[in-house]
Parts: C-alpha cells; structure tokens; sequence
C-alpha cells in the first residue's frame, strides 16, 4: 500500500490466478507459509515490493486472526477488492484443509514411528530457520525508513529481546514498542 | 490412553462451541495459536468434549502438515465432531470452527486494510507503517528464535540449532527452493542425525 506505484509491478490475472497461486503458497509451506509468501510473491511474480510486504505484514500482525490468513487477504484485495481477498482466503486454506483432515485420519498408523518424530523435529529446525531468514531479508527494507538506520536497529533489538528472550506477550509488544516507534515516526514525518 | 470420549451434542452444544471460536477469534492478536491454551481451557476442561491426546495430535498434525497452522482449529472440531458420532458430525465441526475463528478477525482485518489503504497519504497512516517496520523485521527474527528453541535448548541439541542457523543463512543469500531444504530437514531427522 505505497504512496508511490512502483514501476513494472505485474498484477495476478485472474481471481483463478489467485486462487492457483495461494493454494501453491500454502502446499509449500510446511511449518509456516510466511516464508513462502515471500519468497514467491515478492521475490519470483514481484506482485509487491519489500516494502509493502512489510506494510501488509505489520497490519496483518497488528490485527486479531491468523497472520497468514489476513496477509492473504490483504494481498488479493490489493488487485480485485472484495472477491480478490476471498479468493487469496480460499487457496490459502481449502486444499490445505482437505490435507489435514487426510493426515488427521491416517496419524494413528503413523504416529509410533521414531522416524516421523525425526523427521517433524528436522522438519521444525529448517522452518525456524526459513522464518528468520525471511527477517533477514527484509532488513534491506529498512534502509529507507524515516526512522533512520540506527533508530530501527534500536527498535528491532529491544523486540527481539522482549520476544525471543524474555517471552513477553506479543499484544504488549505490539502497543508498548510499536506504539513509541509510531510516534516517533510521526514526529520525523513532519507534512 | 485416557478413554475415548463418546459424546451427545444438542443444537445447543454446537452452538456453544460456534459462539465460544467467534469470541476467541477478536482475541486472537499474533495468530490464532495464541488462543490455543484458552481452547483447551474450554474443550478439555470445562466442556469435556476432546481427550488431552486429542488436543496434543490436532496441533501437531496441522504444524506437521502444509498449509496456515490456524487449521489445527478445524481439527478441533473435527475431534468434537467424531465424538459426538462419526464423519459428518465431524464435517459440522470443523466448518463450525473454522468459521468461528475467521469470520470476526478477518471482516475486522479487510475493513481496517481497505480503511488504511484509502486514507494511506495522512501522516498518521505513514507513521503507522514506518514505525511499525523495524518491529515486524525483527518479530520475523523473534519467531524463528522461538521456533528453533522449541527443539531443545541444552548443549547437546547443537546439531539442531546448526540446521536452523545455515538454513537461515541458505535462505538469506541464495535461492534453492525451500522444499529441498525441508526434505533435507526431514531426512537428517528421520535417520536419528539431528
């Protein structure tokens, strides 16, 4: 949701385009589909630039409901509105649904074996590591924020502190340091 | 195993349990597996309507399986539903879940999106998503932190962590697909090596 329409920026074409590509998102996305999103929608189609993925992101965190499910939402409403938003919501979950519930009536078959907990607890470290990553990436985002590099750092240390290390409820996070660093930001935007 | 549940569900009780997603879905800020421990407050609890066991398996099955983890929510239901008499009852769960958990968050999410979209030039909407920029990055970073401890945190879960770290590092700076990484991940696990 950028001011300024970045040039060259390809669209999804059809509410079936969008339907195709979320369901697509969401199969790859073992363990957390955010850094799926990412990669294919900002990096490969380039249907949004860092920054607005990070714009989205933030309010789809800021909002009650699954992330993924709002960022989604969000995503498809930017070319087709209402119908655009649901149809981005209905490729993120039907198959995905359908998936689960198979797994759910099979998982008593393979629930005992050693080497499925191996592989969900593999499985689980490359997913961390994708989530982080996609953090990394998005770090490059930052360099144009009216904030100033080094104000951003601060920012991004003490939520890391107050999440990874010391376990603080996200709600707190979110209204505490977000509320100080909206606030200087809208110091710094001065019209 | 504690025993199986074998439950008789009214009108009522499945209206019960609709009412009781629909309220958690406002609450749900940072996803709806922030709710996760107030669900199980209420369906293994107080309602007596899913087995511990249940609980436990419909989270990891939905973390296990690809796609948004929300739909360890519609596994909920589904549990509910087998036990109080079989398949269909089952289906009801889980679009009475699911429904539950999305219709509210995501009406109230399209609605401040649109909002913030159409009023994106103030300078309050601006601030909002500068300031809010260098929180999100480093909740990314956050997350997969939490994640990756999740796997253990004593000096002999080392090889774990190694996985987690070049993984993140493979990611950052080139592009193999994500899914070979994952396979590489189960494989390592799978043999005992991680």
């Amino acid at each position: 949701m950028s001011s300024l329409p970045a040039p060259d920026h390809p669209q999804p074409q059809s509410l079936t385009d969008l339907f195709v590509s979320f369901t697509l998102l969401a199969l790859q996305g073992f363990g957390g589909v955010l850094a799926v999103v990412q990669r294919e929608l900002v990096e490969k189609k380039r249907w949004m630039t860092r920054e607005e993925f990070i714009e989205d992101w933030a309010v789809a965190q800021i909002m009650p409901g699954p992330n993924v499910v709002n960022l989604s939402m969000m995503i498809g409403a930017r070319s087709f509105g209402l119908k655009g938003a649901l149809a981005a919501l209905a490729g993120m979950l039907t198959v995905p649904l359908i998936i689960v519930l198979l797994l759910a009536l099979v998982y008593a078959q393979f629930a005992g074996h050693p080497g499925v907990a191996g592989a969900l607890r593999g499985m689980g470290a490359v997913a961390a590591g994708l989530i982080a990553a996609t953090g990394l990436k998005l770090f490059g985002a930052l360099l144009k924020n009216v904030l100033g590099l080094r104000l951003c750092i601060v920012f991004g240390v003490l939520c890391f502190i107050a999440i990874a290390l010391l376990r603080w409820p996200l709600a707190y996070v979110l209204l505490g340091l977000g509320g100080v660093a909206c606030t200087v930001a809208f110091q710094k935007l001065k019209p | 195993m504690t025993e199986p549940l074998t439950l008789v569900f009214s009108l009522q009780d499945w209206f019960t349990l609709f009412l009781h997603y629909l309220t958690l879905s406002l609450l749900s800020v940072g996803g709806a597996i922030t709710t996760a421990p107030d669900m199980h407050r209420f369906l293994v609890e107080q309602q007596h309507w899913l087995t511990d066991e249940q609980f436990n398996a419909s989270i990891a099955i939905a973390q296990a399986a690809p796609g948004p983890n929300v739909l360890f929510v519609a596994l909920l239901g589904w549990n509910v539903g087998l036990n109080a008499g079989g398949m269909l009852a089952g289906l009801l769960g889980v679009l009475l879940s699911l429904l539950g958990i999305l219709i509210p968050s995501t009406v109230l999410t399209y609605a401040a999106a649109q909002w913030g979209h159409r009023n994106r030039d103030l300078r309050a909407v601006r601030a909002f998503k500068q300031g809010m920029a260098p929180i999100v990055v480093a909740l990314l970073i956050a997350t997969g932190w939490i994640l990756a401890s999740a796997n253990g945190s004593s000096l002999k879960d080392w090889p774990v962590w190694l996985v987690t770290v070049v993984t993140a590092l493979v990611v950052w700076r080139t592009r193999t697909h994500l899914l070979w990484l994952l396979g590489a991940g189960a494989l390592l696990g799978w043999y005992g090596l991680i």
